[in-house]
């Protein structure tokens, strides 16, 4: 096991370790919890937010926070599951710049809120008539016949 | 400082630029000479591969993903098929990723040697354009000779590559390699040592150290600002755990400082096709997967700009559930927001430009001020060049 995530698991008990293999870790943890760990694995530990992978599953709205540790090559991603009558999150935006765009890219894409987060506008279609209740990587979206999607 | 100076205007950048590929659209707000803030807006080159991907096999997703750039066009398809690998959980043969290697060096020289032509270009110095752009063509060749392309080789495929370096090429390889190094040592000493240059480029758009892990960025933005990482070293993939080279730090984190990276950078990537075309090892450059199994997988790789990251999810079927794709850029670009604060408008073109975004800008750009145009596209190129021109005179 890693040090960085056996400091992990002793701070953050209920987090849930699928090991893909050893430089591919997928920690799901509650959705309060989200800021702490986050806090955590970029403050204390010192690692860079890579990217958020938003995916529309079948129990809710998945929330991939895929964190990279340069020294040792290992990415840390943690899995939060929002509900979809309720996809709401806590931003963390708010104290990590890094994530800024891409909660911006997630809350048009998939129409997940980011609470908190300053500047919730679309980042992709500001600049067009995009309806913002619609939401592309959502499984119940529809095409319609425009002649832009056809 | 009289009233005009005071005042807040804004000074629009793109959103197109027939000079570079990617139109992004840059509101400069500046206080006389000194821009004060900067928005930016993405998406006018939105193609929505994340939405087309889960329509198409893992054997087409290399493709379409090899169209999201034309100049990393390797950097793609490689973080994509090393996220399918490790989905399936296969290793490709030995062969396969030597060459893939080789590959994405001889992308990373011809990438870098486009920047610094670019970079020339902002600054009024044509000679290192054309220089740098005529040297470039040598391994542009290369590419044509080994996968019958200049752009977009298709060398990826999940569990190897599609094409061989045979062994008539290799003497070509290293005819090119030479030149390049040759050439680069002296459009190097000619950057580096120019005082002007020096001038012009030094303490221009510094993004800190804290900064550049504040806003989590990637290659030789991050390098040139005392950020140690490279996906290469630190997450080895293909063949770079096997030859030697070394990454390039510097910690100024100034425009000067990104340009050096990207120079030396160059001759590591020289070191690293030199070492893989020694061990290139016999074989055959691919295995069949048989299938995908449900799970996820990562591919990450270090692309002339940066950290490529690829997010696979598998269900089982011969389609992926989701594809995230993020390119450097995304990460660069963000971050532009704090390089360009407390600059000049004749600095902007430049800093924007110095994380090689892929970017796109000045020609369209046009200020109005009392329904008088106040900066045109070509304006801002002058403004720069004046700049160079004043720095120049001064150290006469």
């Amino acid at each position: 096991m890693s040090e960085s995530l056996r400091l992990l698991l002793e701070r953050f008990p209920q987090s849930e370790v699928f090991e893909k293999n050893p430089r591919r870790l997928y920690i799901r943890i509650p959705a309060p919890q989200l800021t702490p760990v986050a806090k955590f694995l970029h403050k204390e530990l010192g690692m860079r937010l890579s990217i958020c992978t938003g995916i529309d599953t079948r129990e809710g709205f998945e929330i991939l926070y895929h964190f990279s540790e340069d020294n040792t090559g290992i990415i840390y991603t943690l899995k939060v599951l929002v509900p979809k009558d309720e996809p709401k999150v806590e931003s963390l935006g708010t104290w990590f710049p890094a994530a800024l765009w891409i909660e911006r890219e997630m809350h048009e894409l998939l129409g997940i809120d980011f609470i908190g987060h300053p500047n919730l506008i679309p980042l992709l279609t500001s600049d067009t008539n995009w309806e913002s209740d619609r939401h592309p990587l959502r499984r119940d979206y529809e095409r319609r016949n425009e002649a832009h999607e056809r | 400082m009289n009233d005009e100076a005071k005042t807040r205007r804004i000074v629009p950048i793109g959103p197109y630029h027939p000079l570079q590929e990617e139109p992004e659209f840059f509101k400069l707000i500046v206080e006389g000479e000194t821009v004060v803030d900067l928005e930016i807006h993405i998406g006018y080159n939105h193609r929505g591969h994340e939405f087309i991907s889960p329509e198409l096999t893992y054997e087409q997703v290399p493709f379409l993903v090899e169209r999201i750039c034309g100049i990393c066009s390797n950097s793609h398809p490689l973080a994509c098929v090393l996220a399918i690998e490790d989905c399936a959980g296969v290793k490709p043969p030995p062969r396969a990723n030597y060459i893939r290697s080789i590959i994405h060096e001889l992308e990373r020289i011809h990438s870098h040697l486009l920047w610094l032509g670019l970079a020339g270009h902002f600054i009024g110095y044509n000679t290192v354009w054309m220089w740098a752009w005529r040297y470039r063509e040598h391994i542009l060749q290369v590419f044509e000779m080994i996968t019958g392309n200049r752009n977009h080789y298709a060398a990826n495929k999940p569990g190897g590559v599609r094409w061989d370096i045979k062994p008539e090429h290799i003497p070509e390889i290293e005819a090119a390699l030479t030149l390049i190094e040759k050439k680069t040592m002296m459009l190097t000493k000619a950057v580096l040592d120019d005082p002007v240059i020096r001038a012009r480029l030094e303490g221009v758009g510094v993004l800190t150290r804290e900064q550049a892990i504040a806003w989590s960025v990637v290659g030789p933005t991050a390098r040139a600002s005392g950020v140690d990482i490279d996906v290469r070293r630190d997450d080895p993939h293909c063949a770079y755990g096997q030859v030697p080279w070394d990454v390039i730090v510097l910690p100024e984190g100034d425009v000067f400082a990104k340009a050096k990276v990207r120079l030396l950078e160059i001759f590591e990537s020289v070191k690293i096709i030199r070492g893989c075309i020694k061990n290139l090892p016999d074989g055959p450059i691919e295995i069949m997967i048989d299938e995908i199994p449900p799970g996820e997988g990562i591919g990450r790789t270090e692309a002339p700009r940066g950290e490529v990251f690829h997010y696979i999810r598998s269900d089982g079927s011969n389609r992926p559930l989701r594809h995230k794709i993020r390119a450097p850029s995304y990460m660069n670009i963000a971050s532009n927001v704090v390089a360009v604060k407390g600059g000049s408008i004749a600095d902007a073109a430049l800093t924007l430009a110095a994380v090689d975004p892929c970017y796109c800008c000045t020609e369209r750009m046009a200020a109005f001020e009392d329904g008088k145009m106040k900066y045109s596209s070509k304006d801002l190129l002058r403004l720069s060049w004046e700049k160079t021109e004043k720095i120049r005179e001064r150290l006469k």
